[in-house]
């Protein structure tokens, strides 16, 4: 456990550089590429926790295909080289309490519901089967309902797009 | 391989060993098809000898061009963003290892026995993608940040029939674990008949094309290289790279063919084994560990033979027009796809 906790502090460690430097950076290719330093330590954080399939979807989905059309989007739009001015607007102080508001709720509602709970050591780990078990089982309708929301927002982005 | 030696290896030793196995597993497959298939394949495809000079046949050509590239200059633009300039192949070599380390190549051969193994290859494969915006975007030049876009589009295009191909295969072997999937073939049966297994190039033959179409273009080899085209893109995200960071693009470029045809072979040709019934095998354990040895050669041929499918389209047909090109991914390749799956799974519920 205790290469696990060191393991988890040195990704964390990295994880919040590169959230801080995600808002503080000034060019937007830079942010986004730090942004993938984010969300790849989060996929770690769940090899670790051996939730494999979780990992891998992070991957497969935020690295692999969010980021791509975020770092696609920047380019084709404002793609400069060096420092950019005005990234900043002027709300952007206002985003400091809204995060600490975050962080206090989510850090209240996990201690919460899971304070003195410990994960299992040594006991048998979450399989895919199982989770998909659970998603076609008693999680079908909030599963279909997810679905027909992606459904309609893709079918709202084509109709958006084609002004013929 | 533990087992063959009759020695136990240590923790730190295994892991090295793999290591340097997963080394091995990229780069000679990759010296291997650049000699074969682009020096000499593609010269006699042309009606000429290809390089003759150095060594016999040309084979120590490679080691003369690895020393060519390595000792040229290394430029970089004046206008580039240094840092991402340099970490943008690197970004593409590392896919490349991620992504071999799921390819089992016998029974107790592997680098890493992912439970969900078929699925982390889909995914690491798509970080290539990242490496080659950093490209892209860095190099400060109208043409490699165009080139850098079309190879975005294009491999996010052809990477959903590749994730839906692969999935006729997981719904017949009922695992995304490779090593059961390479079982599930060979000590499979067609209609009762086992004398060469079940491998899914016969029973998921649509599938099978669809997934080396998309590897194709995964690669960007014509005629899927418009992100490279060089009558209109000079070299695409590449155009700016020399000296040993152009080295590192053109052995992944190649590396990748290499590792890509692996997991095909494992996924639809029945991997590292061979029927299991010419052995009188019929589960992982009863395996004799002879296959330790033979299996990464059985791989190498299998490997061998569809990146021979590969450069053989490659050399052949002309270039696809962008727009052609999106459009055959979403309105042919992914409907196509799309009904494999829902006919796979009806025939698996039927059989």
């Amino acid at each position: 456990m205790v290469a696990q906790n060191i393991g988890f502090a040195i990704i964390a460690a990295i994880m919040i550089v590169g959230a801080l430097r995600v808002v503080t950076t000034s060019n937007v290719v830079h942010a986004a590429l730090w942004l993938v330093v984010v969300l790849a330590g989060a996929a770690a954080q769940y090899i670790l926790l051996a939730a494999e399939f979780l990992a891998i979807t992070q991957v497969l989905v935020y690295i692999g295909a969010v980021m791509v059309l975020f770092l696609f989007g920047t380019m084709l739009t404002r793609s400069r080289i060096g420092r950019d001015s005005g990234l900043n607007n002027s709300y952007a102080k206002l985003g400091i309490p809204v995060a600490v508001v975050l962080f206090a709720a989510m850090a209240l509602a996990l201690s919460k519901s899971f304070g003195t709970e410990e994960l299992p050591t040594n006991g048998s780990l979450v399989s895919t089967q199982q989770i998909s078990d659970q998603i076609f089982g008693p999680y079908l309708l909030p599963f279909w309902a997810l679905s027909f929301v992606l459904l309609a927002a893709v079918i709202g982005a084509i109709v958006l797009a084609r002004k013929d | 391989m533990l087992s063959l030696l009759a020695v136990e290896i240590p923790y730190w030793g295994q892991s090295l060993l793999r290591v340097l196995g997963g080394l091995v597993a990229v780069l000679l497959p990759a010296g291997t098809i650049v000699y074969v298939f682009l020096f000499k394949m593609m010269s006699f495809m042309q009606s000429r000898l290809g390089p003759m000079e150095a060594g016999p046949y040309g084979s120590m050509q490679l080691f003369a061009e690895v020393g060519k590239w390595l000792q040229k200059e290394d430029i970089q633009p004046d206008n580039a963003d240094k840092r991402i300039f340099r970490m943008a192949p690197i970004v593409v070599l590392m896919s490349t290892f991620l992504l071999v380390a799921v390819v089992p190549f016998g029974p107790d051969a592997w680098f890493t026995d992912f439970e969900t193994g078929v699925f982390y290859a889909l995914a690491v494969s798509s970080i290539s993608v990242l490496g080659i915006l950093m490209a892209g975007w860095s190099s400060a030049n109208k043409y490699s940040l165009l080139g850098g876009l079309r190879a975005a589009g294009q491999l996010i295009a052809y990477e959903l029939p590749m994730v839906l191909a692969v999935i006729g295969v997981v719904i017949q072997a009922e695992t995304m674990n490779l090593q059961q999937i390479v079982v599930a073939q060979n000590a499979g049966s067609i209609f009762g008949s086992d004398i060469v297994g079940n491998p899914y190039v016969l029973t998921q033959f649509v599938g099978f094309v669809v997934f080396m179409i998309a590897v194709q273009a995964e690669l960007t080899q014509a005629p899927f290289d418009m992100p490279i085209a060089e009558s209109e893109l000079v070299s695409g995200y590449m155009t700016e790279y020399s000296g040993f960071r152009f080295l590192i693009f053109f052995i992944g470029e190649f590396a990748t063919a290499g590792v890509f045809a692996m997991i095909a072979s494992t996924l639809f040709l029945g991997g590292w084994g061979i029927p299991f019934s010419w052995f009188g095998w019929t589960t992982m354990d009863s395996v004799d560990d002879w296959m330790n040895v033979a299996g990464p050669l059985i791989v190498f041929t299998k490997m061998m033979v569809l990146v021979f499918l590969i450069m053989w389209i490659r050399f052949s047909y002309p270039r696809f027009r962008e727009d052609q090109l999106q459009r055959f991914a979403w309105k042919v390749l992914i409907p196509i796809s799309l009904a494999n799956i829902m006919v796979t799974a009806v025939l698996k519920v039927a059989f």
